[in-house]
Parts: structure tokens; sequence; C-alpha cells
């Protein structure tokens, strides 16, 4: 199993992912695990993630592969979620499994930078007010360029 | 058959639909044509781009859709 992408439109257990994943690599130095959820900022009662069928989910299959092939990992696991989530929902989960600590940590790192700013989704968060629809901030785009030197 | 224009993220409040079929063929000039006031603004700014049957392109001025394909217009994304 070096790489499992999946894009799930219903809420999911990081946990249920995290160790099938770890136990398909044996012999692994280090897996590194991130997982993003639903911030608790005041005001947002909501988000939802939109995709495109056509793109999304190769485009994450591509970066699984580029990050795989970057940092020369045993495998990497992408979960990604779309539709409506609430505060406290996970969002998503990279995992990362390599000989060594340095290349699952950089390769997660590498992974949320392009999913962040870099991936076929769409964001908009629900206020008082009604939806709105967010675009990467500055930092982030920052954040993408770092990996391209 | 026609030409499927799927509007995403903000383009598909703006549009008002989530898709849309126009008659072939479909160039950059007819797309353009086409759309009005703050949709056609976000279409034509610069990092909203076009894919035709899954292939973004490099330069969305190119466009050249025939009855049958499926044209998305995409405009910045935000994930994670």
């Amino acid at each position: 199993m070096a790489r499992d992408v999946r894009l799930l439109t219903q809420p999911f257990n990081p946990g249920q992912f995290v160790g099938p994943f770890t136990n398909a690599h044996p012999g692994l130095g280090g897996v590194c695990t991130f997982v993003g959820e639903v911030r608790g900022d005041s005001g947002v009662e909501a988000l939802e993630l939109l995709h495109y069928e056509r793109l999304t989910l190769p485009g994450m299959e591509k970066l699984a592969d580029s990050a795989i092939e970057r940092f020369d990992l045993m495998g990497m696991l992408i979960v990604h979620r779309s539709g409506v989530m609430h505060v406290g929902e996970p969002i998503v989960l990279v995992s990362a499994a390599a000989k060594h600590r340095r290349e699952a940590i950089e390769a997660v790192d590498f992974a949320m930078d392009h999913l962040k700013s870099d991936s076929w989704f769409w964001k908009r968060e629900k206020r008082a007010d009604g939806w709105h629809w967010i675009e990467p901030r500055e930092q982030d785009h920052d954040d993408l360029a770092r990996w391209a030197q | 058959m026609a030409v499927t224009l799927v509007f995403l993220g903000k383009l598909a409040d703006l549009a008002g639909v989530s898709d849309k079929q126009l008659e072939g063929p479909l160039d950059w000039q007819g797309l353009c044509d086409e759309l009005q006031g703050p949709l056609a603004d976000a279409v034509k700014q610069d990092r909203t781009r076009i894919a035709v049957n899954g292939q973004v392109l490099a330069d969305k001025t190119s466009l050249s859709a025939v009855d049958g394909d499926e044209v998305a217009l995409l405009p910045p994304v935000s994930g994670g």
C-alpha cells in the first residue's frame, strides 16, 4: 500500500485510517500524521468544501505520488473531506511512512501546503449573515513557494 | 449534444446555476460573449482557470470546445 488517497463526503475517524496504514508498512522507521479540523473561530457556524469530480481526486493522487518520490517514502495516506462540516470535525488527514523521521515529517508539511492552496477545492464559511467564500491567504502562497526552491 | 459549462466555487453563485448547456463550438470569445456582469469579470480574472474534459488549459484563451465537451470554470482554490 504505497499510496492511499480518498475523497470522502461523510465524517471520518482519522484513527481508523492511520492504524491500517501503519500496519501496511512493516520495517518503517517513522510515521508522521497531521489531522486538520474545523477550527472553533468565533462566528463560524459551518464550513463547506466543494470539489470537482474530474480534477480533485486525480490531483490528490498526483500530489501523493510526487511526495512519495520527492521524500523517498514507503507510503503516503491522504484523506480529504468534501461537503458541509462543523466545528471539531476532521477536514484532512495526511500520513507519511518512511525509513527516517525527517522525510516523513517534511512530506506531510509538503502535502499540506499543496492541499491548502494548490488542490481543487473551494471553501466557504457560514456565518450569521450567510455563506462567505474563502480564498487562500498570502501566507498560504508563501508556504507553497518554499517547496519550489 | 452540447457543450456543458460547469461553474465551480463562487462562480456557481454568480451564475445562479452549477452548470449550463451551450451550443458548440465554443471558443474564448464565444464564452466571454455568453457571460455577463460580475460572472464575466470573475472568469476573465488571471487566477480563474479553465479545464476541458478534466484537462486544465495552460492558456484559457486557447479554449476550443465542441459538442459533448465539459468546460469547467475554476476560480482560485482553497482547501485543507
